[in-house]
């Protein structure tokens, strides 16, 4: 089965300053995988270069199988960026407009058909923002933010889902209910990427971790994670300046 | 369900926005009425000569002198008057159609870098057609050196941090001086009205001017209905617009270059100072009171039209320029809209 990323050997630098180092990981169909790491580790970096958004510097990626630059699909990826729930700013934009913006890859330059019109209606009902189908993206609480973004990708048919820590400023009881909608979408085999920064959500939903610290320093299943000294490692490296290490 | 069910349910127990839609429907239609009757004109007037349009042409005049005899003026039996008016509602259609994604990209400084620079261009005509005595449009070269200026604003942008205010701005101050080292320069050459280019005066507008605001026109609806879409889903998020493999710098490109050309367009009655008031104010007054990102479009361009047409009016009624007539009463609407949202005035240049 063709990985649906795959990453062999990529370093990326933002001048001289190197935020990913020779990572090597892939990402299955069905996965969950979780990315964590401590804040600046590079994290957000390696989800844009899995999409697409930087080059890397060396090494090469593949999306669904394809070099990432000549990856056309866009419908088939969903991603709700870190910036996602803060910008949309004073833009007065309805929840129903921002979700069908994920039907805009499938149209082209032509117009929305009926079909078009069902995805979008199906998405806004599938993460239960019915009711607030009408109303601006920037009036909604946090978590119906998310949902807005989730519902987007949902109506994009994308088989991956790329978050990139979508729960940042949302309450705890709407998190656990966003929670419990990605582990719903990930039962009907959409391919999840979360970047996370709370470990205990990741550990508990992911089905695979990868933890990094400009370099990987662990990749597999979750158990294994859990078991091993990767947090520590990765965590230690910066923890070190923190705590006057002797 | 049907996806038309509930929404239909909620239009149907909120008869005021059922209201509000249908006002905002014959809004755009009146307005699009209008658009069409002023590039009517244009055309009439270019081809007055010919058998089945100088009738028409001739019936056009006399309706000009009714409207002139009941509004007791000497206004509307001029050619050049309309020529004006013509751009000036043109004008209040594209400007705010543009500007809603501008403003809402924080963008609202391009326009007025572009207005300096078409000023740059303006002059550079004047110099070109003086010394070499062509007999050309100063607008075409505004129009040129605009969409050149146009394309060095997506440059420099593209490798700057987000919308980068300082090369913009050394561009802005950048153009417009080497614009007036031009016109002094070239000074005595020419009796072009170059108060007119930086402050808008209905007598800058040559039937020439007004057909190719005509032309321009087209181009840009046609450009946005054709890219609304593409234009949308990139103002609002740009990252995921490129992981869904649009090609954001060329959208980007044809917004910038959309933008020079109605800036050129517009440059003709409202000056090259004034110009970008048009690009951001109606905007600025839609988005207070819009429900949707399609209703701020039709708010823009309503609000547009309403401070084109009042903002002749006072230019008409009391002798002042026309250029900041439209833009005084472009910023009562927006304080207008401001008063009517309960004073909650929205920052949509969130930066952070």
């Amino acid at each position: 089965m063709t990985p649906i990323v795959d990453l062999d050997g990529v370093t990326f630098a933002y001048g001289d300053t190197v935020a990913v180092s020779d990572v090597s990981l892939t990402v299955d169909e069905g996965d969950f995988l979780g990315l964590v790491g401590p804040n600046g580790s590079g994290k957000t970096t390696l989800l844009h270069l899995m999409l697409g958004l930087h080059e890397p510097d060396e090494g090469s990626i593949e999306l669904f199988g394809r070099p990432v630059d000549e990856f056309d699909d866009g419908g088939r990826i969903g991603y709700v960026s870190q910036k996602a729930t803060s910008r949309g700013g004073a833009m007065p934009v309805t929840v129903r407009e921002c979700v069908t913006m994920g039907r805009f890859a499938h149209a082209g330059r032509g117009r929305l058909s009926t079909a078009d019109r069902a995805a979008v209606a199906d998405a806004i009902e599938t993460v239960g923002v019915g009711d607030l189908a009408d109303r601006l993206v920037s009036e909604l609480s946090g978590g119906q933010k998310q949902r807005a973004y989730i519902a987007r990708a949902l109506a994009s048919d994308a088989d991956l889902l790329a978050l990139d820590e979508p729960t940042v400023g949302v309450d705890a009881e709407s998190r656990d209910a966003f929670y419990a909608l990605l582990d719903d979408l990930n039962g009907e085999g959409i391919t999840i990427i979360l970047i996370e920064h709370d470990i205990g959500v990741v550990t508990d939903r992911a089905n695979r971790i990868a933890c990094i610290n400009t370099e990987l320093y662990h990749h597999g299943d979750t158990e294994s994670f859990v078991e091993s000294d990767a947090l520590a490692e990765a965590y230690g490296t910066t923890g070190q300046v923190v705590h006057h290490h002797h | 369900m049907s996806e038309k069910g509930p929404s239909d349910d909620q239009d149907a127990s909120r008869p005021d926005r059922g209201l509000r839609r249908t006002a905002e429907l014959v809004g755009i239609g009146v307005t699009g009425v209008v658009a069409v009757a002023m590039l009517g004109f244009v055309l009439l007037y270019w081809a007055q000569d010919l058998p089945v349009a100088s009738d028409l042409y001739a019936a056009f005049r006399s309706l000009g002198r009714g409207m002139d005899a009941a509004f007791g003026t000497n206004v509307f039996r001029h050619p050049i008057m309309w020529q004006s008016m013509a751009v000036g509602v043109l004008v209040g259609v594209v400007a705010p159609l543009v500007g809603s994604f501008l403003v809402h990209r924080e963008m609202a400084l391009i326009g007025e870098t572009l207005a300096h620079t078409a000023f740059a261009g303006v002059a550079i005509g004047i110099l070109v057609t003086s010394s070499t005595g062509w007999n050309g449009s100063l607008l075409l070269v505004a129009l040129v050196v605009g969409i050149l200026g146009a394309l060095v604003v997506q440059w420099l942008t593209e490798r700057t941090d987000a919308y980068g205010d300082v090369p913009i701005a050394i561009m802005l101050s950048g153009s417009f001086a080497v614009g007036t080292l031009i016109i002094s320069y070239g000074d005595g050459l020419t009796g072009v009205n170059i108060r007119g280019y930086l402050f808008g005066n209905l007598a800058v507008v040559t039937p020439e001017g007004a057909r190719v605001m005509g032309a321009l026109s087209l181009i840009v609806v046609a450009g946005v209905a054709l890219t609304y879409k593409q234009l949308l889903f990139i103002t609002f998020d740009e990252q995921a617009a490129r992981v869904a493999q649009l090609n954001v710098t060329g959208y980007n490109t044809l917004l910038v270059v959309l933008t020079a050309v109605v800036v050129v367009g517009a440059m003709q009655v409202l000056g090259v100072i004034l110009v970008a008031a048009m690009l951001v104010v109606p905007v600025a007054a839609a988005s207070q009171i819009a429900r949707s990102f399609r209703e701020t479009m039709y708010l823009a361009v309503i609000f547009g039209q309403l401070s084109v047409i009042g903002g002749f009016a006072v230019s008409i009624g009391l002798g002042l320029p026309s250029g900041g007539s439209i833009v005084v009463t472009a910023i009562a609407v927006y304080l207008a809209t401001i008063v009517g949202s309960g004073f909650s005035v929205k920052a949509i240049s969130a930066h952070g």
